[in-house]
């Protein structure tokens, strides 16, 4: 479903994504681990060009590289920002509606299943995005762009901040995301969730993948976790 | 004293809408893309020409409906096959394209209309007194002009706040980049505002032109005072920029009536004037002569105090 080949992205001289070469196929979790600044933010800033980048990226067997934004966000493509990018000025409801793409899409997710799921973002309804938690932030930035009904989502640090219980459920939610289908790519730091929902895990070190494979091998290699992600 | 005070805050009130109509489209051009456009007092010049063109030759209600068009249909062009690929190299470039704009506008206006300005005058269907105000009869062409900026205005926020693409542009305003991953397509939005403000200046032209002198000083002029209002405002901010257009208005329109010097006031607290008269010419200016630099004063006093303006949310 998504295929990065020997992707290079520069930010002015210093060459932040060295070949980076990595996979997706349906309905997958896929966790991309690394240390702070190896370019794993980058590399799906890549992926929804918004960065200038060489090298081949596919979705769905089409060539994206070189698209605007938009137009990789209607082929399906969702991206959940690590900075939670809300706008603070509209309101919960205005945020969520603004996910989707045309007025009334019908999609897997509608208005009324967001709020099912999150009560306290119905209660919120008419306040200002600005007002609320860091934790409710991180479910509306999820919402919104699930209301876009994406195929495949890439969320960046969604529990960076977040107090145990939300880290809970926003696993709990990427979770039911991959249920319906979705296809996910998780940029995480903390190990434990990401081993515990990923089906496949990379390890990014000096903008190249260093490892990959499944949790359990990850778990098993001592020597890469040493050097690549713990500090 | 109280009719003076009813006309001038009448007409302080009108040229406050005419300012809003042309500071509403620059503040959100400016918010979306981070672009001060300094074509913008051009068009509005473009726009009181075009409307005395039209006028002379085919009538008022026709320019009033094709000068708008001919203007945003002109600004979107602008934006799509100018502007935008400028963007890619930076803000300077940006700025320095809408400065080109803005003297190839002048060069163009004084090379077909002349040096001096032409007699654009207030249509004959509209050159009455609606109302008497007091003892002055007041001109129903100034009414017509307020209604019009009214009814813009009202437009305006009623699309801002109701309508989808009012809620993508309201989006754009802060974080366009967000707005374009979420598969609004940005560039069009941007190209559509851009046209949408450019009408709107041409429109403010058209009206504006037989109240005040239609000639090419009349870009400069304003152009200055339009900046000060988006300042005050604050950037990308429409309550801003309206409450903003309408303070610098009623200032402008005030100052320029009040006859009264700091001799005035010298007298009132009882000092003998000859005695006072230490300061000698500063003494002497009335307020009337320093109204046009009154705005300037307010933007200098602003930046110091609070350089986010009125409703801006970031700093200038
Ligand atoms: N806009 C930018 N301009 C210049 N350098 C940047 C920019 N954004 C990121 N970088 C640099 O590029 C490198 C990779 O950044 P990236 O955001 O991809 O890292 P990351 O792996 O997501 O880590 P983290 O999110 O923990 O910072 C870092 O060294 C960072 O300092
Ligand atoms: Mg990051």
């Amino acid at each position: 479903m998504l295929e990065l080949q020997d992707v290079h992205a520069y930010y002015g001289k210093s060459h932040v994504l060295q070949g980076v070469n990595l996979h997706l196929t349906e309905g997958e979790i896929v966790t991309l681990l690394g240390r702070n600044g190896v370019g794993r933010s980058t590399t799906i800033k890549a992926i929804m060009g918004d960065v200038v980048c060489t090298g081949t990226i596919r979705f769905k067997g089409r060539d994206i590289l070189g698209l605007k934004s938009y137009e990789i966000a209607r082929l399906g493509v969702g991206y959940v920002p690590e900075n939670r990018d809300i706008f603070p000025g509209l309101t919960v409801r205005e945020n969520l509606l603004l996910g989707q793409k045309k007025r009334h899409a019908q999609g897997r997710w509608s208005m009324q299943d967001m709020f099912a799921l999150f009560p306290r973002l119905e209660e919120r309804a008419e306040v200002s995005a600005g007002v609320l938690s860091g934790g409710e932030q991180q479910m509306l930035t999820i919402c919104r762009t699930l209301m876009g009904d994406p195929d495949l989502i890439m969320v960046d640090e969604p529990t960076e901040g977040l107090a145990p219980r939300m880290v809970e459920l926003v696993a709990d939610l990427l979770r039911r995301i991959a249920e319906r289908g979705v296809s996910i790519l998780l940029v995480e730091q903390k190990l434990t969730i990401a081993l515990e929902i990923s089906r496949r895990v990379y390890v990014m070190g000096h903008g190249r993948v260093v490892f990959e494979g499944t949790p359990a091998s990850l778990s098993a290699d001592a020597t890469i976790r040493k050097e690549w992600l713990e500090v | 004293m109280l009719e003076q005070l009813a006309i001038s805050t009448l007409n302080g009130i009108i040229y406050g809408m005419l300012l809003f109509m042309l500071a509403s489209g620059l503040t959100l051009i400016f918010g979306m893309m981070g672009v001060l456009n300094l074509a913008h007092a051009s068009m509005y010049m473009l726009g009181a020409y075009l409307g005395y063109q039209i006028s002379k030759t085919i009538g008022f209600l026709p320019a009033l409906i094709l000068g708008p068009l001919a203007l945003g249909l002109g600004g979107a062009l602008l934006e799509r096959y100018g502007l935008r690929r400028v963007h890619q190299h930076g803000h300077v470039s940006e700025l320095l394209f809408t400065f080109g704009v803005a003297f190839m506008i002048q060069e163009a206006v004084q090379m077909i209309w002349g040096r001096i300005g032409v007699p654009y005058r207030v249509p004959p269907e509209l050159d009455f007194p609606l109302f008497r105000l007091f003892d002055t009869p007041y001109p129903a062409y100034r009414i017509f002009v307020l209604v019009l900026a009214v009814a813009i205005f009202v437009g305006l926020f009623a699309i801002l706040s109701r309508s989808r693409i009012g809620l993508v542009i309201r989006a754009a305003l802060t974080h366009p980049n967000m707005v374009g991953m979420l598969g609004h397509n940005v560039p069009q939005v941007f190209m559509l505002v851009f046209g949408v403000g450019a009408g709107l200046a041409g429109l403010a032209g058209v009206i504006g032109g037989p109240i005040f002198v239609t000639s090419p000083n009349m870009a400069g002029a304003l152009g200055a005072i339009l900046f000060t209002v988006v300042v005050i405002g604050g950037l990308g901010s429409l309550p801003g920029a309206l409450l903003a257009s309408l303070l610098i208005g009623l200032v402008q329109t005030f100052a320029v009536v009040m006859d009264v010097s700091l001799d005035d006031f010298i007298k009132a607290i009882g000092v003998d004037a000859k005695a006072g008269n230490i300061l000698g010419d500063i003494q002497h200016t009335t307020i009337a002569q320093i109204a046009p630099i009154l705005p300037y004063l307010m933007l200098l006093v602003m930046l110091v105090v609070r350089p986010r303006g009125l409703f801006g949310s970031r700093d200038v």
